[in-house]
């Protein structure tokens, strides 16, 4: 189930005087079932690359291959391929339409050629999937809140049963308790049905947590394609770019400047809070209540500038604990 | 007393049934009390559904209270004949920058906020360039507004407030649809208002990162205020935010995780620099 | 396809055409199409073919926008001169059973492919170097004499004005909407007339859903920025007409006075 684009380049309304290069000279390779991070500023082209992964847009030059097949070629079936590769487009307010839920989350799998019955089977297995709650299956996709409307849109693909699930944003615009139940949600997806997932986001705090690979796009080109730990430690570079790492790089960085020998590669805060502690720790620092021991029962007021050398003594090793 | 003041303030939606009978209310806003100071950034936080929304719109005289008063500026919204009044003192930036954007030249759509109050040609003009200027879109004045990103679109959108000379603007999840950079676009030209002319600014938002350097912070859930205090102080209690269904800052979270851990550094940490400081004294 | 047409896409530049009072564009607009039905002979034509090619030359926008607008209107322009050519009697030049062609059919055809393509490109010069707020402010200036019978200009300007800005936005979310269904295996392409029209609802549904969204948000936005209606409203860029609009009269005079006199001797 893999994709593979050779040298793709995509050119908007080319030999005009509104030409843009979108893509330019792409080469990547998607195996079976990682999870993907796709990110980049507006504009940086990655939009119109997971546009290219399901044929819907065909490239102005360069080949697209699903599994081993040409995409573009004469006779192939593209509807097949959009039911295999499914994406999830931002909005979930352009795709849905029908009068309950159910219905709409139908929809794909009887495009597929099942029969109402059958395509419901498939339609509950997705919806249950995405945690969409059971005795809601018949109210208007319309009066949803808006985490729940997204929840509909991936079941709506999801019913498809495809092989590649590609989602465009899927926490645009959910507050933060939202965001964390989709993206737990999507986690959740990609270790049961063990399918491939591609997750388009602004946003790297989000990205840290889940995926296992990251693709940075800017300016139409792949600008990093690594490990998150990889991509973050090019946190300079991503800011020339505009992006942003997560927060914890920076915070990491600046306490490793600051001579707390902390690993700067952690990218979530429970990576951080271990590699802090550990730190604290072989820095024997004032700071851990749990160190204090007989000799330092101190209040907290009570600091001495040999403690606070301590703690921050540049060159000791989380090894020499 | 201050710029926005709201006393026991409710509002309720109304469903109707086919007949045109109320068929069932929904409290949106339950009993809140405010008191907005002229020259103040206040920011309202609060999950999708909170009711935050909702509270903004009466800012505005866009929706008029249930039960209670609200006064901007020391005009009862519910008692003011003249609604436009209370609206050019109160501007209001909306989430969607597509849809509040009249004019098909970004000029033209600065100049239709003080077009509607009135104001004579050269003076619109005048206030025009001049609010152009304060967000830092003189240079695509003459553009399409359909061109633009989207920290574009906005700044233009707060442009159009600002042309109407408010005293306060408020601004209704004025990032929700933006990337990360349009963010910090609209969110620096928002600071600059409040900073460089003293406008009173109220933000409805559910970014964390966005109300860090508010004066004033109000939290929102069901209808109710149910936390307000400086950001700092809001910030320390981490999980009476997460039960909100908000979050804090990652800094402020891993802050708060060391200290769980036995780490002893202060609450309510906001920034990169106060944790380090904290860490590496 | 859908975003070929040209009409309220205006294209910015320096030109005299651009600075002209939006009424002067207007009224010479339809000068110019009233002079393209009095005209009906090839010098005619040619005088209006001159006076086409001079103000495309003067707008400074290029030829190629022009052009773009006839695309959409290519299958009316070709059904007129296919029905013009084998329903008009005359002299037969061809016949092929009960089709034949004459030799008035012809030339009336060709005069209707000239008279629709002028029309067209006419209006598009003026909605090409117009924005849609110009077009509007100068259709409610002429127009409001017509308050007096309580035609309600204003109003009706207003939503002129807003629908322009909103074409392109639609459009656009037409395209992202159409792309989502395409993704869940929507088929919009094959199928008899009925299905086809049926495969139009997940098209058609979220496109309404999300127009009356904007246009309820549009509204509180408007309402916010204390619109309300026609009454005590100042312009920022009220219409005075400039040297320039006296002397486009003058032209535009001569010129009808030319498709006039034409008509009249027969020429």
């Amino acid at each position: 189930m893999s994709i593979e684009l050779k040298n793709v380049t995509y050119t908007y309304s080319p030999g005009t005087a509104y030409e843009i290069h979108a893509l330019k000279d792409i080469s990547m390779y998607i195996p079976d079932g990682q999870f993907i991070g796709v990110i980049g500023h507006t504009g940086s082209g990655k939009s119109t690359l997971i546009q290219h992964f399901n044929a819907l847009i065909q490239p102005t030059s360069g080949t697209i291959l699903y599994n081993g097949e040409d995409v573009w070629a004469e006779k192939y079936d593209r509807r097949k391929l959009r039911s295999e590769v499914g994406l999830v487009f931002q909005y979930p307010e352009h795709q849905l339409f029908e009068n309950d839920v159910l219905s709409d989350v139908c929809f794909g799998p009887m495009n597929q050629g099942l029969t109402r019955e059958e395509a419901e089977v498939e339609a509950k297995k997705a919806l249950q999937q995405v945690g969409f709650k059971e005795k809601n299956y018949s109210k208007s996709p319309f009066e949803l809140s808006g985490g729940q409307k997204k929840r509909v849109a991936i079941a709506g693909v999801l019913a498809m049963n495809p092989k590649i699930l590609i989602l465009d944003e899927p926490t645009a615009g959910l507050d933060p308790k939202g965001r964390d139940d989709i993206l737990d949600q999507i986690a959740e997806l990609h270790k049961v049905r063990g399918i491939t997932i591609i997750l388009v986001s602004h946003s790297m705090e989000d990205i840290a947590k889940y995926v296992e690979r990251l693709i940075v796009m800017n300016n139409g080109g792949v600008a990093f394609d690594s490990t998150p730990k990889e991509v973050f430690s090019h946190y300079k570079e991503l800011e020339a770019m505009g992006l942003a790492a997560p927060q914890i790089t920076y915070i990491m960085h600046s306490l490793k400047e600051n001579g707390l020998d902390v690993d700067t590669d952690a990218t979530t805060v429970a990576e951080a809070k271990e590699s802090i502690l550990d730190a604290l720790k072989s820095g024997h620092s004032y700071l851990l209540r749990e160190v204090q021991t007989a000799e330092s029962t101190g209040s907290v007021g009570k600091r001495t500038d040999r403690e606070e050398n301590e703690t921050c003594k540049p060159g000791e090793r989380r090894s020499d604990r | 007393m201050g710029i926005i003041k709201a006393f026991k303030l409710g509002f309720d939606y109304l469903k109707y049934d086919d007949d045109g009978n109320v068929q069932e209310t929904q409290r949106a806003v339950n009993d809140v009390n405010l008191d907005i100071e002229a020259g103040e950034f206040v920011a309202i936080l609060g999950h999708n559904g909170s009711g935050k929304s909702t509270l903004a719109k009466h800012m505005n005289a866009l929706l008029l209270p249930s039960e209670g008063t609200l006064w901007v500026d020391d005009m009862d919204t519910s008692k003011e004949p003249e609604l436009w009044k209370i609206r050019q003192k109160a501007g209001m930036v909306f989430q969607n920058p597509d849809n509040q954007i009249i004019g098909t030249v970004v000029e033209e759509d600065v100049g239709f906020g003080p077009e509607n109050m009135g104001i004579p040609t050269d003076d619109i003009w005048k206030r025009v360039d001049d609010s152009l200027e304060k967000v830092g879109m003189t240079a695509y004045r003459h553009h399409s507004p359909n061109k633009l990103s989207g920290g574009q679109k906005q700044r233009v959108a707060i442009a159009g407030v600002v042309a109407m000379h408010p005293r306060c603007i408020v601004l209704d999840e004025p990032t929700a649809m933006l990337d990360p950079n349009g963010r910090k676009e609209v969110l620096k030209a928002v600071r600059e208002l409040n900073q460089a002319e003293n406008v009173t600014v109220i933000l409805i938002t559910h970014y964390m990162e966005e109300v860090i350097h508010a004066d004033k912070v109000y939290v929102m859930d069901g209808g109710d205020v149910v936390m307000q205090g400086t950001p700092r102080e809001i910030f320390s209690q981490v999980d009476t935010l997460k039960k909100y269904r908000l979050d804090v800052p990652q800094v402020t979270l891993l802050a708060h995780e060391l200290r769980l851990s036995g780490v002893d550094i202060p609450e309510g940490i906001l920034t990169t620099e106060e944790l380090v400081s904290a860490l590496c004294r | 396809m859908i975003r070929d047409i040209t009409l309220g896409q205006y294209y910015p530049a320096d030109s005299v055409l651009h600075k002209l009072d939006p009424r002067t564009k207007f009224l010479g607009t339809m000068a110019f199409i009233i002079s393209v039905f009095v005209f009906h002979t090839m010098p005619g034509y040619a005088v209006a073919t001159l006076f086409l090619a001079g103000m495309i030359i003067l707008s400074k926008v290029p030829v190629k926008f022009m052009f773009k607008g006839l695309k959409a209107i290519f299958l009316i322009l070709m059904i007129t001169v296919v029905f013009n050519i084998i329903l008009t009697p005359g002299e037969i030049l061809w016949k092929w059973g009960f089709l034949k062609v004459t030799k008035e059919g012809l030339s009336m055809a060709g005069r209707m492919a000239i008279r629709l393509t002028y029309l067209v490109i006419g209006s598009s010069i003026m909605t090409l170097t117009t924005t849609p707020n110009q077009l509007t402010d100068g259709l409610e200036r002429l127009l409001r004499p017509l308050n007096h019978i309580r035609v309600p200009v204003h109003e009706i300007a207003m939503i002129m004005s807003i629908a322009l800005r909103f074409i392109p936005i639609l459009l656009e979310e037409t395209d992202k909407i159409m792309k989502a269904q395409i993704a869940r295996g929507a088929d919009f392409e094959s199928g008899n007339l009925i299905q086809k029209a049926k495969s139009m609802v997940p098209l058609l549904v979220p496109l309404f859903i999300s127009a009356f969204r904007r246009a309820n948000d549009l509204a509180m936005a408007m309402e916010a920025r204390c619109y309300h209606g026609g009454d005590d409203r100042t312009q920022m860029k009220p219409l005075k007409y400039a040297g320039r609009d006296y002397v486009s009269f003058l032209i535009l005079v001569v010129y009808v006075g030319i498709a006039i006199a034409f008509r009249v001797l027969g020429i």
